[in-house]
C-alpha cells in the first residue's frame, strides 16, 4: 500500500456560539492516496463542504477547528502558521467550488485572474511568462482559442468554461491534491460530462489526488476510486467504489440507493428516509441516523455506534454491522429495505398498485394541444431601446396533454423548458402558436378573461425556497388561490380546504399556522403542490419540481406526484433535466434543443433506442450507478448555442457528431416513426425505426 | 376655556406621523418577520442608547407640536372672551422662564455682566462705561466674583440629586414590571439588571437615560438663574433657541420622508412590476427631475413662496403659521427633490420581485395585480423602504443648516439651528468673539445626527437579509 498523500485523523469542526456549538464536523478520519479520487457523498447539510473548509483552513470567521490532524505529504497542516498555509493553499492542495459564477471577480480578465494565481505559486514575475503559462493552462482544460479568451471577463464565458477557468486556476499551483465541492452540480448533463472527463484527464496526466465532494451517487459510480459516506458530520461507511454500489453497508447507504428512480423501479414506489438530517448543535446519546433506521435496534438509542473496519478500504459505523461477526460477507437487514417502507406520507391506499403505463391514450382526446408554440423576447439595445433582435427562447413546438398521464420535457438550461411551461400557463405571453385547452384558445386572452382556466392549469417550481413569500403564513399562502378565483369566499371554508390539503400532500394540518422558512426544502415543495393542487386544477406544470432537492427527499416527492396523479387523474408536463426520473415517472417524453423539439415519443422508446444524435449524447452523458448499463459516452464539443444566433440550418449541427452538409442548410422536417414517435433529424433511418418501434410496443 | 387649541399644518402631519407609526407598530407586532428585526434592535447597546436619545429629542419636539392660544386675562369692554394672538406650545410654557428673562443684547454662558460695554450711570451721578450686569442672569448674587462658582456648583448639586431621584423611581419601576412581567422576584431581575444578562440592554438604557435625566434637572436648574448657554444679538437665551430648534429639525427630517414615501412607493414598485410604458414613463420623469440640481428647485420655490407671502401677508393670521407654511413647502419640495433615490431603489428590487416564483404562481392563480402588489411586493420590499428612511434622516437634518445658511430653508423668525448658523456667521468676526450661538446648535445637531446615523446603522444591520446572511 502506498504511503498516504492526505491522512486526516480525528478532524473535529465546530461552528457558532462556543456554548452551544454546531459540530459540522466529527471525528473525520480518512486517508487519500496519491493519484486516486475519493469522494465524499452526502446529503445537503451533513457537513461535506465544511470538511473541504476545514482541510483548506479556509472556515467562516464562526467556525474553528477543535481537534484532530490533517496530514498532506508529511506535513501537518493544522500548525502551520496562516502565511505557511496560505503558500500550501493553491500550492500543494487546490480547491474548486461548487458556483462558478461567483467564484471569479467578474471585473478582471480570465487572464489577469489566471495569471495572479501563476505569479502567486510559481514566483514568476514577469508578466509575460505568467501570460504563457496561462494560455497553456487553459489549453489543458480543453479552452479553445486559449489567447483570445485570456482578454475576456467571466461573464462572456458559459458555466462550463468558467468552471473550466476554475481548475485552470486551481492547476496553476501544479497541486498534489485538488478538493472539487461539487464541481458539476450547477452544470448541464453534457457539460457535466465534459467537465469530469477534464478532471480525469488532469487527473492521469498529473498524478495528482483528487477529493472530489458531491451528492451525485452516479457522479461517483463514475469517476472515484473509492468513496466515504458523510452523515451529520461523521462518516459512516467507506468503500471502493465497486463494492459500494454492489453491497452497501450501512442503512443509510442503503436507502440512498433505493431511493434512486429508475426504469426499473417504474411500477413501485421509491423508498424513502423519513425524517430529515438532525440538527447539528444538539448532542446526540445514540446513532445519528436512528430517528431515519428503519433496522434500529434499542441499542442504537442508547449508544453511538464505534466505527468498525473490515479492512483497509472498508469500515462502517452501524451497531449491527458490529455485531455481526461474519462483517462484510453478509447482510443482516437486506429483506428489510427490499420491501417498500412503510410510507406515512402516503394519502394512497395502495402502494403497490399497478403501473399505469398501459397505453390509453389511443381512445383519449388530449386536454390541452400546444401548436407551434413561440416565445421570443425582445432585444433592446441603445438610448431609444429599439429592438435589435429577438431571443427564441421557443420556437414552435407542438405537443399534447392526456389526463393521468406525465409528459417530460428534458433538455439542458437555457433551452426553454420553463418558457414553454411558463408560455402553456400564459405566464410570459406567447408571440406565436396556440395553444388551446379543451378547444378553448388560451393565447391573446386577457388577464381578466383567463381566470376561468387559471383554476385548471397549475404550476410547482423548482426552488421551493423561493416559491412562497416568505412574508405570509402557510394558510394563506395555500388559500389565495381558492380566494383570488373565489371558490372559497370565506375565511373559514377556506382554512377547511386548506387543512385538507396539508393532509393529502402529508402534512401536519397544523402547519397552516407557521411561515415557510420552519419548513425543510422537501416539505416546502410539498407546500407548493399543495398550493396548486388547492384550485382542482387538471393540469400541473411541474417545473424541475426535485432538482433542488436532496435524493431522499426527491423520492418523497416523485411518489406523492405519482399518488396524486393515480388519484385525481391529472395532467402532468414534467419539465427536468434528469433522465432517470423521466424513466421512472413520465409515460412520454420530449427533448428540447435550442427552443424545438428534437424527438418525441413514448419513454420506452426513446429512452432504450433514441434516434436523434442529441438525444443519444444526452442520454449516454447521465451518469449512471450501474456499470452494465452505462454506455460509451457520445462527446459533444461546445455549448450550447445562445438562442439569440440559433445556427442554421439544423440547430444541433454545429455539435452533431453525424453532421452531413445538408444539415447546415436545412432544418430537418419532422420524421414520423410510428403512430407516437417524431424526430427532427436529417440523417434518421425511418425503416429501422419503426421496425424497433414495432418491437418495443411488443415488449411493453 | 383657558385656552384654544391651534393646529397648524406641520401640527397635522406629525399627528398623522404618529398615528401610521402607531399603526405600523401594531402590525409588526403581530408578524413575525417585522418583529424580529426590531427585536434585534432594541437587543443592540448600541440601538437602545440611541433609542433613549432620541426619544429625549422627540419628547422636547412633540411638547413644542401642541400648540395653543392662551386666553388673555382681562376680556374686553364687550365682555367678550379675548384670546392672546400669540400662538405657544407645551414647550414655551414649559419653557415661559427663559422665553421671557431676556437681556439687553450678547451674554456670554453662565455670565453675570454683559458681553458689551455700556455707559453706565454711577450712583454719584458719573458716567462710566463698563459691562453693566445682566437683569436677569446671575441676578441674585451679591457679589458675582466671589459667589458665582459655589452657586454654580450648589445648584448643579441640587439638580444632580434631582436627576438621580426621578431617575432611580423609573428604575425601580422598570425593575418592578419587569419582575411582574416574568413572574421573578425583584431582587433577581435588579441583579440581572446590573450584571448585564437581560436579553435587551436594560442596563445600556438605564445608564444612558440617568444620564439625560441628570444633564436635563441639572441645565433646568441652573437655567432658573443664568443663561447657561448665554443669550444672542438681542437677549435671547439660546439654550430656549436650540431647545425650540428641535422641533424644526425633527420635523424636516420625518415629514419630509413621510411626504415622498407615497410617491416613491408607488411610482416605484408601479415601474417595476408592470414594466413597458408605465417603466418607461416613470424612468423618465425620476430621471428629468434628477437632473434638475436640487438646490435651484429649492431656491426657485421658495423664493415664490415668499413673494406670494408678501403679496398675501393678511391671510396669515400670525408670523408663526406663516413660517410654519414655510417650513412645510420646504419639507414639500424636499420631498419633491429626494423621492427619486428610494423609487429607483424600490423600482429595481420590483422588477427581481416580480420575476420570483411566488410572484408567478400568484399570477398563475389569477391573483389580481394590486393585490400581488400589496400582498407580495411591498412586505418584501419594506426593509428597504425602512432602512431609507432611518439613512435619510440626518442627511436632511444636516440639509435644512444648509439650506438654512443660505437663506432658503425655513423662515428666519422660526427657530432652527441652520438660522442660528447663519446668524453666528457674523458673530464669529466680533471681537471678542461669540462663539455660544454657533456652539450650541453644533451640539445640539451633532448629538441628534450622531445618534440617528447609529441607529441607522443598528437598523440596517437589523433589517437586510443580506448582512443577516439568511
Ligand atoms: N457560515 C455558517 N454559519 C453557521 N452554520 C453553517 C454555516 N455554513 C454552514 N453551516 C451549517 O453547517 C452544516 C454543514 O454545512 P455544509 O455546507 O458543509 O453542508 P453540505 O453537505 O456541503 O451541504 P450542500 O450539499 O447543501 O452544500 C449545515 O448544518 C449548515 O447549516
Ligand atoms: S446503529 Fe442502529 S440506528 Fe444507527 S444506522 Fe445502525 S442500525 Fe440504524
Ligand atoms: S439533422 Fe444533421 S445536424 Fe441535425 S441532428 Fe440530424 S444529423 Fe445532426
Ligand atoms: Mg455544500
Amino acid at each position: 500500500m502506498t504511503e498516504p498523500l492526505l491522512h486526516v485523523t480525528g478532524l473535529t469542526t465546530e461552528l457558532g456560539d462556543p456554548t452551544r456549538p454546531a459540530r459540522v464536523v466529527d471525528g473525520l478520519t480518512l486517508d487519500i492516496r496519491p493519484g486516486e479520487t475519493f469522494a465524499l457523498l452526502g446529503e445537503s447539510g451533513c457537513g461535506k463542504s465544511m470538511t473541504a473548509l476545514s482541510l483548506m483552513r479556509l472556515l467562516p470567521p464562526s467556525g474553528r477547528i477543535t481537534a484532530g490532524s490533517v496530514q498532506l505529504g508529511g506535513t501537518e497542516l493544522l500548525s502551520l502558521t496562516e502565511a505557511e498555509m496560505r503558500q500550501v493553499r493553491g500550492g500543494r492542495m487546490a480547491m474548486i467550488f461548487q458556483e462558478p459564477q461567483t467564484s471569479l471577480n467578474p471585473v478582471l480578465t480570465v487572464g489577469t485572474q489566471i495569471g495572479e494565481a501563476v505569479r502567486l505559486h510559481q514566483g514568476e514575475t514577469r508578466q509575460r511568462l505568467g501570460a504563457e503559462r496561462a494560455v497553456e493552462l487553459l489549453r489543458a482544460v480543453g479552452i479553445p482559442d486559449p489567447e483570445q479568451r485570456l482578454n475576456e471577463y467571466p461573464h462572456q464565458l458559459s458555466g462550463g468554461m468558467k468552471q473550466r477557468v476554475m481548475i485552470a486556476m486551481a492547476l496553476a499551483g501544479d497541486p498534489r491534491l485538488l478538493i472539487a465541492d461539487e464541481p458539476t452540480t450547477a452544470l448541464d448533463v453534457t457539460i457535466q460530462a465534459q467537465v469530469l472527463r477534464l478532471l480525469k484527464a488532469v487527473q492521469s496526466a498529473n498524478g495528482l489526488a483528487v477529493l472530489l465532494i458531491t451528492h451525485d451517487l452516479g457522479v461517483v459510480a463514475e469517476t472515484a476510486e473509492r468513496l466515504a459516506v458523510m452523515y451529520a458530520g461523521q462518516i459512516v461507511e467507506t468503500a471502493p467504489v465497486a463494492e459500494f454500489f454492489a453491497q452497501p453497508l450501512h442503512p443509510y447507504s442503503r436507502h440512498l440507493l433505493e431511493s434512486l428512480p429508475d426504469a426499473g423501479k417504474r411500477g413501485r414506489r421509491l423508498a424513502v428516509i423519513p425524517g430529515r438530517v438532525p440538527p447539528l448543535d444538539t448532542p446526540f446519546q445514540g446513532c445519528r441516523f436512528v430517528e431515519r433506521c428503519p433496522a434500529a435496534i434499542k441499542r442504537c438509542r442508547l449508544e453511538a455506534p464505534e466505527w468498525r473496519a473490515f479492512s483497509d478500504e472498508r469500515g462502517v459505523r452501524c451497531h449491527l454491522a458490529e455485531l455481526d461477526a461474519a462483517g462484510v460477507s453478509s447482510r443482516p437487514v437486506s429483506d428489510r429495505t427490499d420491501s417498500p417502507t412503510p410510507e406515512p406520507l402516503s394519502p394512497t391506499s395502495d402502494p403497490n398498485s399497478p403501473p399505469s403505463d398501459t397505453p390509453t391514450e389511443t381512445a383519449q382526446v388530449p386536454l390541452l394541444t400546444m401548436r407551434g408554440l413561440q416565445v421570443h423576447f425582445p432585444i433592446h439595445q441603445g438610448v431609444l431601446r429599439r429592438v435589435v433582435g429577438h431571443v427564441r427562447a421557443v420556437d414552435g413546438i407542438s405537443l399534447d396533454l392526456y389526463a393521468g398521464r406525465t409528459l417530460a420535457l428534458v433538455g439542458e438550461s437555457g433551452c426553454g423548458k420553463t418558457t414553454a411551461g411558463k408560455g402553456l400557463l400564459q405566464l410570459v405571453p406567447p408571440t406565436g402558436g396556440s395553444v388551446r385547452y379543451r378547444g378553448q384558445e388560451l393565447i391573446g386572452l386577457s388577464h381578466r378573461r383567463l381566470r376561468p382556466f387559471r383554476k385548471d392549469l397549475q404550476i410547482v417550481f423548482q426552488d421551493p425556497f423561493a416559491s412562497m413569500n416568505p412574508r405570509m403564513l402557510v394558510g394563506d399562502i395555500l388559500g389565495e388561490g381558492l380566494q383570488a378565483l373565489r371558490l372559497a369566499p370565506k375565511r373559514a371554508e377556506r382554512m377547511r380546504r386548506v387543512a385538507e390539503l396539508l393532509e393529502l400532500v402529508g402534512l401536519d394540518p397544523e402547519s397552516a399556522d407557521r411561515y415557510p422558512h420552519e419548513f425543510s426544502g422537501g416539505q416546502r415543495q410539498r407546500l407548493c403542490i399543495a398550493r396548486a393542487l388547492a384550485v382542482e386544477p387538471r393540469i400541473l406544470v411541474c417545473d424541475e419540481p426535485t432538482s433542488a432537492l436532496d435524493v431522499s427527499v426527491q423520492a418523497q416527492i416523485l411518489n406523492l406526484l405519482k399518488d396524486l396523479q393515480e388519484r385525481l387523474g391529472l395532467a402532468y408536463l414534467f419539465i427536468t433535466h434528469d433522465l432517470s426520473v423521466v424513466s421512472y415517472l413520465a409515460h412520454e417524453v420530449a427533448v428540447m434543443y435550442l427552443g424545438r423539439v428534437v424527438e418525441h415519443g413514448r419513454v420506452a422508446d426513446v429512452l432504450d433506442d433514441p434516434r436523434h444524435p442529441y438525444t443519444r449524447a444526452l442520454l449516454s452523458a447521465v451518469p449512471v450507478v450501474d456499470p452494465e448499463q452505462r454506455r460509451q459516452i457520445i462527446r459533444l464539443e461546445g455549448d450550447m448555442p445562445s438562442p439569440r444566433h440559433p445556427p442554421s440550418g439544423c440547430h444541433f449541427h454545429p455539435r452533431c457528431p453525424e453532421a452531413i452538409e445538408v444539415c447546415r442548410h436545412h432544418y430537418p422536417v419532422e420524421t414520423r416513426l410510428g403512430s407516437t414517435r417524431r424526430v427532427c433529424c436529417h440523417c434518421v433511418d425511418v425503416g429501422v425505426a419503426t421496425q424497433t418501434n414495432g418491437d418495443s410496443k411488443i415488449r411493453s | 376655556m383657558p385656552l384654544i387649541p391651534v393646529v397648524l399644518w406641520t401640527d397635522a402631519l406629525v399627528f398623522l406621523l404618529l398615528a401610521v407609526t402607531a399603526l405600523f407598530a401594531v402590525w409588526a407586532a403581530r408578524h413575525e418577520h417585522l418583529r424580529a428585526p426590531w427585536r434585534r434592535v432594541v437587543r443592540s447597546r448600541i440601538g437602545v442608547a440611541t433609542l433613549v436619545v432620541l426619544s429625549a429629542y422627540a419628547v422636547v419636539g412633540l411638547l413644542d407640536t401642541v400648540h395653543f392660544r392662551l386666553k388673555l386675562d382681562r376680556a374686553d369692554e364687550s365682555g367678550e372672551v379675548r384670546y392672546a394672538p400669540e400662538v405657544l406650545s407645551l414647550l414655551d410654557l414649559a419653557l415661559s422662564g427663559l422665553r421671557e428673562r431676556q437681556e439687553k443684547t450678547y451674554s456670554a454662558p453662565f455670565a453675570t455682566h454683559l458681553h458689551a460695554k455700556e455707559a453706565l450711570d454711577q450712583p454719584d451721578g458719573t458716567v462710566i462705561r463698563d459691562y453693566p450686569r445682566l437683569q436677569h442672569g446671575g441676578a441674585h448674587l451679591a457679589d458675582p466674583e466671589r459667589d458665582r462658582a459655589w452657586d454654580i456648583a450648589w445648584r448643579s448639586l441640587i439638580g444632580l440629586v434631582q436627576g438621580l431621584i426621578l431617575w432611580a423611581l423609573l428604575a425601580a419601576g422598570l425593575v418592578w414590571w419587569l419582575a411582574r412581567r416574568h413572574g421573578q422576584p425583584f431582587d433577581a431581575v435588579r441583579n440581572r439588571i446590573l450584571k448585564g444578562q437581560t436579553q435587551i440592554p436594560w442596563r445600556t438604557a438605564l445608564g444612558t437615560l440617568g444620564l439625560v435625566l441628570v444633564l436635563a434637572f441639572v441645565i433646568g436648574e441652573l437655567a432658573l438663574k443664568y443663561h447657561v448657554l448665554g443669550t444672542d444679538k438681542v437677549g435671547e437665551d439660546v439654550l430656549y433657541q436650540a431647545l425650540k430648534s428641535i422641533r424644526t429639525g425633527l420635523l424636516i427630517g420625518t415629514l419630509t420622508t413621510l411626504i415622498m414615501l407615497p410617491a416613491a412607493i408607488l411610482l416605484g414598485i408601479m415601474a417595476g412590476y408592470f414594466r413597458g410604458w408605465i417603466d418607461d414613463l416613470i424612468q423618465y420623469l425620476y430621471t428629468t427631475l434628477n437632473s434638475i440640481p436640487g438646490v435651484l428647485l429649492i431656491a426657485a420655490t421658495i423664493l415664490m413662496l415668499q413673494v406670494y407671502m408678501s403679496n398675501h401677508a393678511d391671510e396669515f393670521a400670525s408670523l408663526v403659521e406663516r413660517a410654519d407654511l414655510r417650513l412645510l413647502f420646504l419639507c414639500l419640495i424636499l420631498g419633491v427633490t429626494s423621492w427619486t433615490g428610494l423609487c429607483r431603489l424600490l423600482r429595481g428590487e420590483a422588477l427581481k420581485l416580480r420575476e420570483i416564483d411566488y410572484v408567478q404562481a400568484a399570477q398563475a392563480l389569477g391573483v389580481g395585480h394590486f393585490t400581488i402588489i400589496a400582498r407580495h411586493i411591498l412586505p418584501n420590499v419594506m426593509h428597504i423602504v425602512l432602512i431609507t428612511l432611518v439613512l435619510d434622516f440626518s442627511g436632511l437634518v444636516l440639509a435644512e443648516a444648509v439650506l438654512s445658511y443660505v437663506n432658503i430653508g425655513v423662515d428666519p423668525t422660526m427657530n432652527s439651528w441652520g438660522n442660528m448658523i447663519n446668524s453666528a456667521r457674523l458673530e464669529l468676526a466680533r471681537d471678542p468673539i461669540v462663539w455660544w450661538s454657533l456652539a450650541a446648535a453644533f451640539l445640539f445637531m451633532f448629538t441628534l445626527v450622531l445618534a440617528a446615523n447609529l441607529f441607522a446603522d443598528v437598523v440596517r444591520d437589523a433589517f437586510d437579509p443580506r448582512l443577516r446572511g439568511v
